[in-house]
């Protein structure tokens, strides 16, 4: 392998990996503080690259606008999932709350498919960033630079809103202990409900991202890279927003250095993150930087 | 007490002579006096259905009276449904079939009958439940509904990609069509009645009694790992077998048929008919079953005289998606909860009804 495609297959792997973290942080906030896995968090990343996709298409709106909308949209949708689907579960065994997100996530699928069929659609990327540049005769597109720069603005954002405001220290005085936290006076519907607005925005965002990364998008986009998202989540540590990020920059990186310097294993790309999973979960249950979670009983 | 007991061999073997004349009428057995057979697509839905339930209930063992939440279905069908294809498929169909690259050597020429190949398509089945439940059945709820996930993925990619065995994202075509309304009820009641026995065995309340509180039966003496294993085994050989039947009922398979999907299209059944209720999951298989089918219209234009409406494709899983949800919230037992459907309750609201009657 050349330097020149090593460079780029890297700039490629930080690129999804940025992708990942992004997904992996709306997992991880929800099932820190509900030890719930949301599996329809991954298909707000389709609900978004759609709602994108229709507001510059078909309503003409500039680009920046509608993905604007795209996101207060998915966050709203993320919120309303919570409120109808989960809520009414939360005293109900964990396993409940699950049967019903896969439900939710079967649901949003299959409205998908009804509503934009299965054929896939063409993102409308806009020139700007579907352009390269070359850096010392490596050429890359812009979308991976924007993808790096975006994610580390949302990222800096969220961690000052986890530790240094009041919504932030109730988000994790919920994740700590639910009980004590009301106790305290923490408004837990509202929290929980921000919490989604929050994890689904981000969603929202990595979605248009990616389908501005890979333009074809179809109602069961956000079917493996929410697996794989839940899978970096759990890999840096479930409940812990810095190890999702890790988690979704080394999975991330993993994957594409798998697939470039292993062509011939390329047919079992998406079962690696699968094994990675496995692994986690049967010698580091907590992940990379997880702490010890006990099971509520 | 003894009259009882007769009652209810009695019982049985009216049910025991009744399904198997309707049986035999459907499936043209008794066209020699005049009747039947019934409508083949009629028929079709009902072996879809007898499988379905098989599927369902060997879910519901693990999940609903172990308490083990496994989403691992779709990938021990897989493995049923291509090992009994792969037996069943004959050497010249094979040949056929496998233009891209040859099959592997000995495998090509075996050709057996379709029983030992279901029961060695569950064999296999049972031996990668084994293999997946050592290292993921030491996890618990959510962590292992992902695990089991995860290993199904790693299945179906696997057979997805050794394309010398299983003819990779091709898929296999020319299955022999051998399984009638005999081979998929008999196998349905077959482990209907093995499961029924078994959840009322002293293995069985064990399993109940992990799934009450995993705690509390570690300190009765049960072994938790090994139990868990057992059910974990037996559902996945009834799976492959299940998975099996479906390969020879569809008579074409490939990878893409064994995505998450059809798990949760069984857990929906299971859920649906109340998790650790078998006649629950029986009911519930046939209730999805035949709503799948007629809800065929809500995806098919409708012609009501002048007027025509624009069937929209696709509906009915927006449908049963939403179902599982509401039913989740709403009722999450189920429609028979943990209990089953016996002739005692069966028979009761009728007779009061009756008295009430009687007394007015």
């Amino acid at each position: 392998m050349t330097w020149s495609l090593f460079w780029s297959n890297l700039a490629n792997a930080v690129s999804l990996g940025s992708l990942y973290s992004l997904v992996a942080i709306g997992y991880t906030m929800v099932y820190g503080i509900l030890r719930l896995v949301n599996f329809a968090h991954a298909d707000l990343l389709m609900v978004a690259a759609y709602a994108a996709f229709y507001g510059v298409l078909v309503f003409r709106l500039p680009f920046a606008i509608s993905v604007l909308l795209a996101i207060v949209l998915t966050a709203g949708v993320g919120v309303l999932i919570e409120r109808r689907a989960y809520r009414p579960l939360r005293d109900s065994p964990r396993i409940t709350a699950m049967i019903s997100a896969i439900g939710v996530s079967f649901l949003l699928e299959n409205l998908g498919l009804v509503l934009f069929t299965g054929r896939p659609k063409s993102f409308p990327v806009p020139g700007f960033l579907g352009a390269s540049t070359d850096i010392a005769g490596i050429r890359v597109t812009n979308i991976t630079f924007v993808i790096v720069f975006v994610t580390a603005i949302l990222l800096l954002l969220l961690l000052y809103v986890i530790h240094k405001t009041k919504t932030g220290i109730a988000m994790r005085a919920l994740a700590r202990d639910f009980d004590t936290a009301r106790l305290m006076g923490v408004d837990v519907d509202s929290v929980i409900s921000l919490t989604f607005a929050i994890g689904s925005a981000l969603a929202a965002v990595g979605g248009i991202m990616w389908a501005l990364k890979f333009p074809q998008i179809n109602p069961l986009m956000g079917m493996m890279p929410g697996l794989k998202c839940f899978i970096a989540a759990v890999f840096g540590g479930i409940g812990n927003v810095v190890g999702a990020v890790i988690g979704g920059f080394l999975l991330g990186v993993a994957e594409i250095m798998l697939v470039a310097f292993l062509p011939s294993v390329s047919g079992y790309r998406d079962a690696f993150a699968f094994i990675i999973l496995i692994a986690t979960l049967l010698f580091r249950p907590t992940g990379l930087l997880g702490e010890k979670i006990g099971e509520k009983v | 007490m003894s009259t009882r007991g007769d009652k209810g061999i009695i019982r049985i073997i009216v049910v025991a002579v009744v399904l198997a004349l309707l049986l035999a009428w459907a499936e043209g057995d008794l066209a020699f006096i005049g009747i039947g057979p019934w409508d083949a697509y009629f028929v079709r839905i009902l072996n879809l259905a007898a499988i379905n339930a098989v599927l369902a209930l060997s879910l519901n063992l693990v999940n609903g009276f172990t308490g083990q939440f496994s989403l691992g279905h779709a990938g021990f069908m897989a493995v049923g449904a291509y090992t009994t294809s792969l037996l069943v498929m004959t050497p010249q169909m094979k040949k056929t079939v496998f233009f891209m690259e040859p099959m592997f050597e000995p495998l090509d020429r075996i050709c057996i009958p379709f029983l030992p190949a279901l029961l060695i398509g569950g064999a296999v089945s049972c031996v990668f439940g084994v293999l997946v439940g050592i290292p993921a059945l030491r996890l618990k709820g959510d962590y292992l509904a992902i695990a089991t996930l995860g290993f199904a993925e790693i299945i179906r990619l696997v057979l997805q990609n050794v394309r010398r065995l299983t003819n990779g994202a091709l898929g296999l075509k020319g299955i022999p069509h051998v399984v009638n309304l005999w081979w998929t009820f008999g196998v349905g009641i077959a482990v209907f009645l093995f499961f029924r026995g078994f959840v009322r065995s002293s293995f069985g309340r064990a399993l109940i009694a992990i799934r009450e509180n995993e705690t509390a039966a570690e300190l009765m003496g049960i072994d938790i790992f090994r139990h868990k294993l057992l059910a974990f085994a037996i559902s996945s050989f009834v799976t492959g077998v299940g998975g099996g039947l479906m390969a020879s009922l569809l008579t074409t398979i490939d990878p893409v048929m064994f995505k998450l999907p059809t798990t949760f299209q069984i857990l929906l059944t299971v859920v649906l008919g109340g998790m650790g209720s078998l006649s629950g999951s029986v009911i519930a298989a046939f209730i999805v079953t035949f709503m799948t089918e007629f809800l065929r219209v809500v995806e098919e234009p409708i012609h009501l005289g002048v007027w025509s409406i624009q069937g929209i494709p696709g509906l009915r899983m927006v449908i049963f998606s939403a179902l599982l949800v509401i039913v989740v919230v709403f009722y999450p037992r189920g429609l028979l909860g943990n209990k089953e459907l016996t002739w005692e309750n069966l028979s009761s609201p009728v007779s009061r009804l009756f008295r009430r009657r009687v007394a007015s």
